[in-house]
């Protein structure tokens, strides 16, 4: 099982429960960029060691937030392309349905596969329905506007023997020939998120590597999807290193020190949803139909939508947003507790899914200093990982 | 209150939901972002005073979306081709918000059928100058409560509850939405160069507005009529962006008015 840490890079300075939004409309003054640039050192420092500690690094980013000041992930990547050594390095990654120049993204690619000496793998993302904002992308054909931009790149990454013409229903280029290429060929691995089950069987398809985050046990059923599509292209059993999943981790000495730092990194998901409603819906984001039934919905006192809970072992749904670090727990969207604990939660959620071959744990979020996300981090590959490593994973995929 | 009867006819291989009635000369009326509601009295205002033909866009209400379609431009041609295949001739060509726009969009490609020509509250043209002023206000981007202000003189007169729409009427809704923001999103609600060829309009054309419009202010709607040789402006009191719902009965007077219409007594 490979360990991936993460961190959205927040700007928790700015988490007024007073501010409408956090995302989008939060004007800028909120921000000190003094107290910005000491927060990026911290958090770069932070990936540094798990470089160290023997954990892989995965960056994501967002816009316009406090939530996230990672607005591009491929500024740190460049960063960490050269001051780690061995850690893989994963974007996870580019709103590629969003960004208006693909070939640029191609570009980058392959300039930090190169700088990373082939330690680089790249991610597609949709991008939340708030993010269609920032990029002023147009929402409707946004999925199709995507899987253009995806089969851009890749003949852009796979293509040597001169430039080629592109002239599609939203590019148009009439000389695409990158350089560098890739280091790593035909070209670096390539990922893709998948939070509801539509797109598991399409990312099978292309032989992506689905990552999923904060699902719990909805996340089986995304793996089953992919998983079942993988053997019907014939190709016998997914390899469980195919798949990966994102928990918040936090691991103390103590149980209860453990659990308050959960609770700091869960701020991540408190604020998460501190933003306008109408920010959560643009026009064609989903199709009619699902708009429809949200509004009929929408006036149900008290109601919440699937996607905004998590399934506990007794089969019932919380929201995510209110659940406490006990649910959390419960629901496998949180590992937790001393090194024992988590490592037997992780043991569980592995088994529960039939095998998971990545583990992208948010060991920093929402206000965790930097003292408290070093020990984490450290207790983590100290005492969890190696035991990690002697986990089934494909041996039980083939059972599932 | 009257309802209207839409039908699905066919332009091209698609279908297009089309209200069609009345007689004598044609009225063609486009309808706004919202789309069009069969019970507006204002249909049956304008059923009286000729031939009504009240179509729903392209991509709105129960009209199919063309896979090809993605501009203004692409509605235009629809209705001009729609003109030809109904045969409309000396036709009053009306058009509210959106529906303005794609009515200017048809006048500078042709007036052939053209007879006399109404925009109301129209969305469609830059007029300011500066990069940061915005022209029509960001119905995306607002709160719904802040558009409802800005669209209506009376906004709690009008207001609709999800709970009193059936699902039909809730997808229609969705679907207007999608639709508007793949006409509109970006420029927004304008094509930049469209006051450019304004002059082609050599049609009589009354540009309507609504008093208390704070979507498209009644200054950006004389800036129309500024752009359009011989155009009338006229202001509708106790309304805002939509005064063919808050102002029915005068806003098809004012038509009839500009346009010699004579029709029955509704008007």
């Amino acid at each position: 099982m490979k360990i991936w840490q993460f961190t959205e890079q927040a700007y928790f300075p700015a988490w007024d429960p007073a501010h409408e939004s956090l995302r989008n409309s939060l004007p800028n003054k909120f921000l000190d960029p003094q107290v910005a640039a000491g927060l990026y050192s911290r958090y770069t420092d932070e990936w540094q060691l798990c470089d160290e500690l023997g954990i892989n690094i995965m960056v994501n980013e967002h816009h316009q937030t406090a939530t996230c000041m990672t607005a591009s992930a491929h500024v740190p990547l460049a960063i960490l392309s050269r001051i780690t050594k061995k850690a893989r390095l994963l974007c996870l990654g580019h709103q590629i349905g969003n960004r208006q120049d693909p070939v640029r993204v191609a570009e980058e690619i392959a300039m930090i596969d190169c700088y990373s000496q082939g330690r680089y793998e790249m991610g597609f993302v949709r991008g939340g329905p708030f993010e269609i904002w920032p990029a002023n992308a147009q929402p409707v054909g946004q999925t199709r506007r995507f899987g253009e931009a995806y089969r851009l790149i890749m003949k852009a990454l796979t293509t040597h023997d001169g430039p080629f013409n592109w002239e599609g229903e939203f590019f148009h280029y009439r000389m695409v020939n990158i350089w560098p290429r890739p280091l790593q060929q035909p070209h670096p691995p390539a990922w893709f998120v998948s939070i509801g089950s539509g797109p598991g069987a399409w990312i099978a398809e292309q032989r992506g590597k689905l990552g999923t985050f904060l699902t719990g046990r909805d996340s089986k059923i995304l793996f089953d999807v992919y998983r079942k599509r993988w053997r019907e292209m014939g190709w016998g059993q997914a390899p469980a290193d195919q798949l990966g999943y994102l928990a918040i981790v936090a691991v103390a000495d103590r149980e209860e020190e453990a659990k308050r730092r959960a609770h700091q990194i869960a701020g991540y998901i408190r604020t998460g949803a501190q933003l306008s409603m109408h920010f959560f819906n643009p026009p064609g984001y989903v199709p009619p139909q699902a708009n429809a039934q949200a509004m009929r919905m929408s006036t149900r006192k008290d109601y919440v939508p699937a996607y905004a809970t998590v399934v506990m072992s007794d089969g019932s749904r919380v929201h995510q947003g209110r659940a406490t670090i006990d649910q959390l727990i419960d629901a496998h969207v949180a590992f937790v507790g001393t090194p024992d604990q988590v490592y037997e939660q992780i043991k569980a959620y592995n088994e529960f899914v039939g095998g998971c071959g990545n583990l992208l744990i948010m060991a920093q979020g929402g206000d965790l200093n930097h003292a408290d996300t070093v020990d984490s981090l450290t207790l983590f590959s100290r005492e969890v990982m190696p035991r990690l490593q002697a986990l089934p994973l494909d041996a039980m995929a083939t059972a599932a | 209150m009257d309802t209207m009867a839409p039908s699905l006819t066919r332009l091209h291989e698609h279908t297009l939901e089309l209200i069609d009635a009345g007689s004598g000369r044609p009225i063609v009326f486009l309808h706004g972002g919202d789309g069009i509601d069969p019970r507006w009295p204002v249909l049956t205002h304008l059923a009286g005073l000729g031939r009504l033909v009240a179509p729903s866009h392209p991509g709105f209400g129960h009209s199919a979306l063309p896979a090809h379609f993605r501009s203004v431009d692409d509605l235009a041609y629809a209705y001009l081709d729609l003109f030809e295949q109904m045969n409309l001739r000396d036709a009053v060509l009306v058009g509210v918000s959106l529906g303005g726009w794609i009515a200017a969009e048809i006048a500078v490609r042709s007036t052939a059928r053209i007879g006399h020509l109404v925009l109301a509250d129209a969305v469609g043209i830059r007029c300011a100058t500066d990069e940061t002023a915005a022209d029509i206000a960001d119905v995306f981007s607002l709160a719904p409560v802040d558009v409802e202000a800005r669209a209506y003189a009376e906004p709690a007169r009008w207001r609709r509850s999800y709970d009193d729409c059936s699902d039909d009427e809730l997808l229609v809704m969705a679907r207007n939405r999608e639709a508007l923001s793949l006409y509109g999103w970006s420029p927004y609600l304008h094509n930049p160069i469209l006051r450019h060829w304004l002059h082609r309009i050599d049609r009589p054309t009354l540009v309507l507005w609504g008093a208390a419009d704070r979507i498209t202010t009644p200054d950006y709607g004389r800036a129309w009529a500024e752009g359009i040789a011989g155009a009338q402006f006229t202001l509708i009191d106790n309304a805002a962006h939509h005064p063919h719902i808050e102002q029915a009965e005068r806003f098809a007077k004012e038509i009839a008015r500009f346009a010699g219409l004579a029709g029955s007594a509704t008007a």
